[in-house]
């Protein structure tokens, strides 16, 4: 691979191709399914974010459902308080606001290791829902603030159905970010992510600022948990704390490990698997006609299930079981390549 | 500025550390002059690695001064020491697990990149171009050091002696003026330590060294000044042929000729 084109330009052109092969991919599918493909877009993201302060810089958080929260209520208050702004400015506001508590967050983080770090995060994405109830004239309580986003162009109502549309934006906005999520992980600032989660005292000594770093980190990842909240209250039409618990910032996490921690491809993977995961599990309820206090928690049990089984596998996760097969298929002598 | 000739590179004057109760560098004083390679000996536990955390800035002294080409080194973060021109391999290896050997130097070299996060964020030309740089001058630093054909694969597949030698090329790979080497011949084999020996003397035409290390054989080929440290303080400073010699020095190795201490 000799390719002269810079990163952005060759991100961007791949970022490009998807967004086709998806617009295609609505174009055949029913509205239902236009949903889950836009829902896999959010928490792909999401999880994408995710595995570069995880999986990248080795920083372990419980806590990220908390910048999807924050992110959510953005779009949310936005779309209701000032409708005059287009959804593309509430979108990035999303972000902004995102990155912004990220950076807070991370200049906190920057002085936890471990299980230290895990906890606060944790107290982050328990306690920062309740501040709904705590001003219940602003975010509308436990009910949540519910709205309609009119993003469509007048000439495309009545042509594509919104479901399709919105899907459309949100992939549009998740290819985007992950272009610049591309760039960085290929780029010196990946190496340098996963220099500081390898050895904080080598990478300070080769001249990298390890505090700075896992900041940036932070800011980052929290940014695209803005962006995928900002996506689910757009999609959905509503923010409330109920879809922001602890469990969503668990489970984010363990998409991420069944995903692959090592790169952006375990998220896609990891996204797919929370999202169909929750759909199969529902219809093997449903098929097994069992009572609905099995039935509602029968998705958890076997989600838990997979991860084990999954890791005990592959423990580098899917995609590590995906490169495996490819190493195979391949055939190339070493085996022991590093991820990139 | 224009030249500057510095008699002195790195100037350790009257520096004392303490853990506690626990003395671990008294009065300590050295100075590096360019193109000398300096041995740093003594004793298990006699503060070898503290005087090399004191200069990369881990620890502040609580008495003394660092001074680098002259200008006092106070408040410096060890991320600095490479902008300055000194590079450091650690006691342990020190390595990157989950980076390729290639990707290991090239995060050593960061100091010679010239774009920076935002160019390197939205994937630009430039700092494509820098990244190519960055390869380049890696690639060379292992060919030179005869590993080559590892830069793909990650450190913990190789052997020791090989991963010593990544981790020395990635002190190498910024150029530096001055390297700290904290026993680069611990657990080599005999040829490998001779070419460890050869390969520093050619390193000091263009870059002083600091060397600590227990292998004496070693120490007295390559170095042109030995200090010697014992429970923090300076017990000895001179040419190997009189360090060796010394009766000061025997005593601290507990009367056992120095070639016969355990290799740490
Ligand atoms: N961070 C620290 N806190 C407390 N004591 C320390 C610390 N670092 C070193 N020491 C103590 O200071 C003394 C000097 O340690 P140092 O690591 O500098 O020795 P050394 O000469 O490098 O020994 P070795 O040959 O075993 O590497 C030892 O007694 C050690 O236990
Ligand atoms: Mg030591």
């Amino acid at each position: 691979m000799t390719t002269k084109l810079p990163p952005l330009v060759l991100h961007l052109l791949a970022a490009l191709g998807c967004l086709v092969l998806l617009v295609l991919l609505t174009l055949v599918t029913d509205p239902f399914t236009n949903l889950r493909i836009a829902t896999v877009g959010y928490y792909l993201i999401a999880v994408a974010g995710l595995a570069l302060l995880t999986g990248f810089n080795g920083q372990v958080s419980l806590g990220h459902g908390a910048f999807m929260f924050i992110g959510a209520y953005t779009v949310a208050l936005l779309v209701k308080r000032v409708p005059a702004f287009p959804i593309w400015a509430d979108l990035l506001l999303a972000v902004l606001a995102g990155g912004l508590a990220g950076l807070l967050a991370g200049a906190a983080a920057a002085r936890l290791h471990g299980p230290y770090l895990a906890g606060a995060t944790l107290a982050l994405a328990v306690g920062l829902p309740a501040v709904t109830q705590r001003f219940p004239d602003l975010f509308a309580g436990s009910n949540g603030l519910s709205f309609t986003v009119n993003s469509q162009p007048a000439g495309l109502v009545g042509v594509v159905p919104p479901t399709r549309w919105q899907s459309w934006i949100v992939w549009l906005s998740v290819l985007l970010a992950l272009v610049v999520l591309a760039n960085l992980a290929r780029g010196r600032l990946g190496r340098t992510l996963r220099a500081v989660r390898d050895d904080e005292v080598a990478a300070s000594l080769a001249g990298v600022h390890v505090g700075r770093t896992k900041i940036l980190a932070f800011l980052v990842s929290s940014a695209c948990g803005g962006l995928a909240g900002g996506l689910q209250a757009f999609l959905l039409g509503t923010a409330a704390p109920g879809s922001f618990t602890p469990a969503l910032s668990l489970s984010l996490l363990a998409a991420l490990v069944l995903g692959g921690l090592g790169s952006l491809w375990g998220a896609l993977w990891g996204a797919i698997a929370l999202v169909y995961f929750q759909v199969w599990t529902d219809d093997f309820a449903e098929l097994l006609s069992l009572r609905s206090d099995i039935a509602d928690n029968l998705p958890l049990a076997l989600y838990g299930v997979v991860l084990i089984v999954t890791v005990l596998a592959f423990p580098a996760g899917i995609q590590g079981g995906v490169r495996k097969l490819w190493v195979r298929v391949r055939r190339p002598a070493p085996s022991q390549r590093g991820e990139s | 500025m224009t030249i500057t000739s510095h008699e002195k590179l790195l100037e350790v004057d009257g520096v004392t550390v303490r853990f506690g109760g626990l003395v671990a560098l008294h009065d300590v004083g050295l100075s590096i002059r360019p193109g000398t390679v300096v041995g740093v000996i003594g004793p298990n536990g006699a503060g070898k690695t503290t005087l090399f955390n004191v200069v990369c800035g881990f620890l502040r002294p609580d008495e003394g001064e660092l001074r680098w080409k002259g200008r006092p080194l106070r408040k410096h973060r060890p991320d600095q020491l490479a902008g300055l021109g000194i590079a450091r391999t650690l006691q342990g290896l020190g390595l990157f697990g989950g980076l390729t050997v290639l990707e290991n130097v090239m995060t050593g070299a960061g100091r010679l990149a010239r774009t920076g996060a935002l160019a390197s964020l939205l994937g630009t030309g430039r700092a494509a171009r820098d990244e190519r740089e960055l390869r380049a001058r890696s690639e060379d630093v292992l060919a030179e050091l005869d590993i080559a054909h590892v830069a793909d694969l990650l450190p913990g597949a190789l052997p020791y002696g090989v991963r010593k030698r990544v981790a020395l090329a990635r002190a190498l790979v910024a150029e530096p003026e001055l390297l700290l080497l904290d026993e680069p011949a611990s657990g080599l084999s005999t040829a490998e330590m001779d070419e460890l020996a050869t390969r520093i003397t050619s390193l000091s035409e263009k870059t002083a060294v600091v060397l600590v290390e227990h292998h004496m054989d070693l120490v007295m080929r390559v170095c042109d000044e030995v200090v010697v440290l014992d429970f923090g303080e300076v017990i000895a400073t001179g040419p190997p042929d009189v360090v060796r010699v010394d009766p000061a020095v025997a005593d601290a190795y507990l009367g056992t000729a120095p070639e016969e201490q355990p290799s740490a």
